[in-house]
This record gives C-alpha cells, structure tokens and sequence, in this order.
C-alpha cells in the first residue's frame, strides 16, 4: 500500500519526532519572521558586490571590452573561465533533482530545492560573461535564428558556440520550470498559513491557485518524473557542450576527446562543493539540521569523492596521452606550459591538482566526510580547485601558440574583469538571500512524503514489519 | 459557475484516509476529490482517477521539437541560404544532433509544464475554493458531492466512523475565479448593473 517498508538498518532522512504540522512549521517560520541581523549583513555585502559589479559592467560598456587585459593572444582569459567556473556549478541542482529523482535517492528531498534554486542562479551568473563579452551587447539578438533584414543571414548551426546557446538557455528554462513546479504546493502551504494579508495576497499570486487535489498530484508526479527524464540528459548535455568549445578547436590543449566526461564530472564536483557550502550555512541559520541532516552531507561528500577521483583520472589520462601521442605541441601545452612550476601559470596547474585531486581524497573516511567543519572548508577548497581548472584549461593553452613572436606577455585580470567576477557573486548571493527570505528551503511536501518511511519516528514502527514473514508482508501491502 | 452542496472529511492519517476511501466509495458515494498535503500515492487509483496522460503530451512536444530543430536548420543551412564551412557538406546532420537534442527537450518540458497548468487550472491569480486550509499543512481532505439522494447525516456518519477527525457540510464554488487570497468577494457574483 502507500507505506513503503524501510529497513531501520537505514539511516533516517528526517530526524526528530516530527508530524506533518511540524515539517511545514519548522520550513515555512523563517520566511515568516524577520530575517536575523546575520541576514542582513549578508545580504549588504552581496548588494555591494553586486553593485561594484554594475559598475566595473557599465565600464565595459562604455569603453568596450578593451577594460580587460585580454590581449590578441589571451583572447580568453577570466571571462571564459568564470563563465565555465558558474556553468559548472549550475549542474548540482539538477543533478541532485532529476538523476537522483530518476535513482529513487530518498535524501535528495532534504537538499533539492536550495541546490535547484542555486543552479538558476549559477546559470544566470554564467551567462553573464558571454552576453557582456560580446562587446556591443546591444546586438545580443543577433544569437539568435530569426529572418532578419540581413539577408537573412543566419547564424551557423555548425559552431560548438551556437550548441552553447541552445544548450544552456534549455537549461535554464528547464531547470527553472522544474524548480517552480515543484514550489507550487509549497508556496501554497505558505500562503493557506499567512497571517498577514500582504502575504496571502502576494503567495496567493504565485502559488497559482494550487489546492492539492488528487488528481492535479497525479499530473503532478507525472511532470517531475518527466522532466527529470528529460533533465537528466540535460545535464550532461550541457557541459559536454560546453567542453566542445574547447574540444572542436584545434588548439593543443584543448584538442582533446577526453573533455565532455572530463567536464561533466568536473561540473558535478565543484556543483556539490557549492551545495555543500551554501547548506551547511542555510542549516545552521534557520536550524535545519533535522532535515538535512549529517547523512545528507556524507552522502554528498561520496558523490565529492567520487566525481573528484573521475577528475583526477582525467588528468592524468590527459598527461599520458600527451606524451604518448609524442605531439610536440600537445607535449609543450602539458609539459612545459602545465606540469611545470616553473613555468608562468604552474602555480595555477599545481594549485588545481592540490585542490581537486589530493585534497578530495580525505572524503575516503567516514569521520572525515561527517565532520561539518571540515566539509565546509573542503567545498570552498573544491571550488577554488574548479576555477584553477578551467583557467589552466583556458589561459595556459593560449598564452603561448605557435608563434612565439605572438606570445603573450604575462597576462593578469584588471580591476574590472576581476569587479565583474566578484559581481556575480554579488549577483548569486543576493538572489540566494532573497531566495531563502521568502521561499520554503527545503521541499515541504516532498520531506513530508518520506517521512512516513524515513522519519526518526516513524523507523520505530518498522520494527514489527522486519519479523514479518514475506507472506505476511505482501499479504498486508498488497492493493 | 455553479455553488454546490459538499460533505467533507479531515483525516489526518494516510492509514486511515486509505479504509475510509474504500468504505466510502463501497458505499456508493462519488469521492468528488480528496486534497493532501504531498502526492500520496496510490491515492489516484483508490479514487478510482485514470492515469495522466500528461507523458503522452510531452512526447509529442518533445518530437515536435526534434522535428523543429531538423526541418528549422535543414531548410535554412541547405536551402535557404547554404553557407561553405570549409567545403564540408551542407547537410552536415552530426552537427546539428547538440541542438536537436536541446530543443526537443526544451519544447516537451515547456509544452508539458503549460499543459500541466492548463489541466489543473493553474496560473497567476487564479483563485479556488479551499475545503480546508490545512489541506496543505497536515490533513487528507475528502469531499463528496451532494446530489439529491445524498442522506448528508448518514454520510457524515459514515465519514466520522471511518475515521475523521473534522466533519462540516459546505456549500462551493467548484471552479476557479480570479480573485485574491486576502479577500473573499467573488467578482462574478452580485453584478448588479450599474446605471
């Protein structure tokens, strides 16, 4: 019947001896109390940067994008690594949403919501930095397919640029369409317990009229599970695409198969270090820890370890088949320009292979991975990892190309490519505050719908069900 | 838009919602709908609810789609303007597999989401009739409509024996207005002409 047997030997999803009443109270009280003073200090910080960011933005503007120290030779330089850096981290939330949803993951209830909204925002930051490198950002449009005037002249269907645009605006429609979906029955919890009139009116507004009917959960479920089966390519569609940009180019160092899996995993990784270090402070803040509990965070630590060691494997995979093509010009990209200290951009190659592969491994035990601490300071560690990645990638594949007449003098950001950097992190981290004021964090209804099974509480009843003889159990479960 | 007459039970237990349902229905009651909390499964069926065929509409999006992108990029790479990318073939299918497959998905997921909300009657400003406010919090509402052979004490015994924890009679707007959830009035009613 409904009551799906779990075994106790299963560590609860939600601890506590928690009723339905209590899920949607502990959820829903901090978006209706007033934000704490932390909240606020936050959320300044974050409108400052976002502010500088506008700034360093309508600089570029003004003047172009000749602001950044972009040179002919380093035509790509933080932009493009930034861009990769906040696409990668937008994989998480639809990760943990669809591909675990698909897996029958029970612990993705805790998490899903906050990782699913972090993705939009992540995504909205990355693309940022190919709209504002365009130059004259006014012609955007021109991205594209439309019967223009021009001819028309269309854009090239054949380009890894063009898969890019298709690739990451479905993703972002389709993850936000997920990600309201799924907060329509819990804006409308929000809205049948507001007290104010503000409030019913305004989650009257965006809950659309949600009543919970049978039927619409019906329709309900079948949507999720549908566009989690459509997400789920998705996903690794995306950075697969986005690592064609590299791959399809026939520069030494990104010319290279191993990418799409190589920056699929890569995205996963630094995607659950951005989960990790945004949850650890949203549990702590609102007293969450119920519910996303020390097991939600060992078993995105797995997933850390996991994805990370797929990383370092491609890595090394990409230094053997460096010197086993016996390419010079492959062998110069990884030998001499990265696996080098001493050469210009070393540090950043020896700073990713610390960060990403040596210092993940630690994940390997079990006290480790159920330490909060040491979590927080590792997914901080990861993402500083993940930038160094695609900033090798990108900065020390070009920095010096055939021609060495051409070759780049040492190229470091200005002020405003490092101002828009840190805009967008202005930008992630004042929607994820807004986010967290007035949206339920956690999914009220899906924790709801485990609970029954794996509560603390409820563990208890299973007891008599384990000394059941299967006859009895199917007899009792049956339709 | 029709008022009618609805009896309504609270439960407050999945394991009690499910045998009230089939003494209910056993009965010879029409279940006019039950409101939970979370997608209780199951449900759907013991209502006696057909499957959705929500899925069917998003396959058909989603090869709407595909064929979009092939035709859309076929017509424009080799007909309509046919530009030489380094002599390669104008049909150059394998390149254009990346932005098929985006846009298959992105027309099933925003054509099953619009179709969702058009079933269910979903959008900004839309407001319903709520049988019970916490049918979003913690209770199983079932409601059944009143016809004119309905005994309404007797079904409201019969709800109160099989478990449920609030009973009332409710007489209901079944459709949906537009309307805000701070204010009660109903536009549509009352519409005295103004002279």
């Amino acid at each position: 019947m409904h009551l799906k047997y779990e075994s106790q030997l299963r560590e609860p999803l939600v601890y506590g001896e928690k009723t339905y009443h209590q899920v949607t109270e502990d959820i829903i009280r901090p978006i209706e109390v007033k934000p704490s003073k932390l909240w606020y200090i936050g959320f300044f910080i974050s409108v400052a940067l976002l502010t500088f960011g506008v700034y360093c933005i309508y600089r570029d503007v003004t003047y172009g994008i000749g602001q950044w120290n972009l040179n002919k030779t380093v035509g790509w330089g933080w932009d493009i690594t930034n861009f990769v850096w906040w696409i990668g981290i937008g994989h998480a939330g639809t990760l943990i949403s669809a591909i675990l949803l698909l897996f029958r993951q029970g612990w993705r209830t805790g998490v899903n919501r906050a990782a699913e909204a972090m993705t939009i925002f992540a995504v909205i930051c990355a693309g940022q930095f190919p709209i504002w490198h365009m130059g004259r950002v006014w012609l955007c449009f021109f991205i594209f397919p439309y019967p223009n005037t021009r001819g028309p002249v269309w854009i090239n269907f054949n380009s890894p640029l063009l898969w890019d645009v298709f690739a990451i605006s479905t993703y972002f429609t389709v993850s936000l369409l997920f990600w309201y979906s799924g907060l329509i029955p819990d804006l409308a919890s929000v809205r049948d317990r507001a007290k104010t009139k503000l409030r019913k009116h305004l989650y009257g507004i965006v809950s659309f009229g949600w009543t919970g009917s049978t039927k619409h959960w019906q329709r309900h479920e079948s949507l999720s599970l549908v566009l989690a089966g459509l997400a789920t390519p998705l996903v690794l569609s995306v950075h697969t695409i986005v690592s064609f940009d590299f791959a399809t180019s026939v520069i030494p160092g990104w010319h290279t198969t191993i990418f799409p899996p190589y920056f699929v995993a890569g995205a996963i990784f630094s995607g659950f270090a951005m989960v990790q270090s945004l949850l650890l402070v949203v549990r702590r803040v609102y007293g969450l820890q119920d519910y996303i509990t020390i097991g939600h965070i060992e078993a995105m630590n797995k997933v850390i370890v996991l994805t990370g060691s797929i990383v370092g494997c491609a890595y090394l995979t990409e230094l053997f088949m460096a010197w086993y093509s016996q390419n010079k010009y492959e062998g110069y990209a990884f030998f001499y320009s990265r696996a080098n200290l001493f050469s210009p951009y070393g540090w950043a190659y020896y700073g990713m292979m610390a960060c990403n592969v040596l210092s993940p491994q630690i994940f390997w035990f079990r006290k480790m991975r159920r330490n909060v601490t040491v979590t927080f300071f590792m997914s901080v560690l990861v993402n500083v990892g993940m930038w160094f990645e695609r900033f090798v990638i990108i900065v020390t594949s070009i920095y010096r190309d055939y021609l060495p007449s051409s070759w780049s003098v040492y190229y470091r950001p200005t002020i405003f490519e490092l101002g828009f950097y840190l805009g967008t992190f202005g930008l992630f981290f004042t929607c994820f505050f807004l986010f967290s004021k007035y949206f339920p964090v956690i999914a009220i209804a899906e924790i709801k719908h485990v609970l029954k099974t794996s509560g603390e509480s409820y563990k208890d009843n299973m007891g008599k069900i384990e000394v059941q003889q299967p006859e009895e159990f199917a007899h009792e479960y049956a339709h | 838009m029709a008022k009618k007459k609805f009896v309504v039970g609270c439960f407050d237990e999945e394991a009690v919602l499910f045998p009230a349902v089939k003494k209910v229905r056993t009965a010879g009651y029409k279940i006019h709908d039950v409101y939970t909390p979370y997608a209780v499964h199951g449900l759907d069926h013991a209502i006696g609810l057909r499957e959705t065929s929500l899925h069917t509409a998003g396959f058909i999006y989603g090869m709407t789609g595909t064929a979009t992108a092939l035709g859309g990029i076929s017509w424009i790479l080799t007909y309509d303007w046919p530009l030489n990318f380094g002599g390669k073939p104008h049909f150059a299918l394998p390149a254009w597999i990346p932005i098929t497959f985006e846009l298959t998905v992105l027309f099933a997921a925003v054509g099953m989401t619009l179709t969702f909300c058009y079933l269910c009657q979903l959008a900004p400003f839309v407001k319903k009739h709520h049988f019970h406010p916490r049918a979003t919090d913690d209770l199983f509402v079932m409601v059944i409509e009143c016809t004119a052979k309905t005994n309404v004490d007797d079904l409201q015994g019969l709800l109160k024996s099989s478990g449920a924890v609030e009973v009332d009679v409710q007489v209901a707007e079944e459709g949906w207005w537009i309307g805000r959830y701070d204010k009660d009035e109903m536009p549509f009613e009352n519409k005295t002409a103004v002279a």
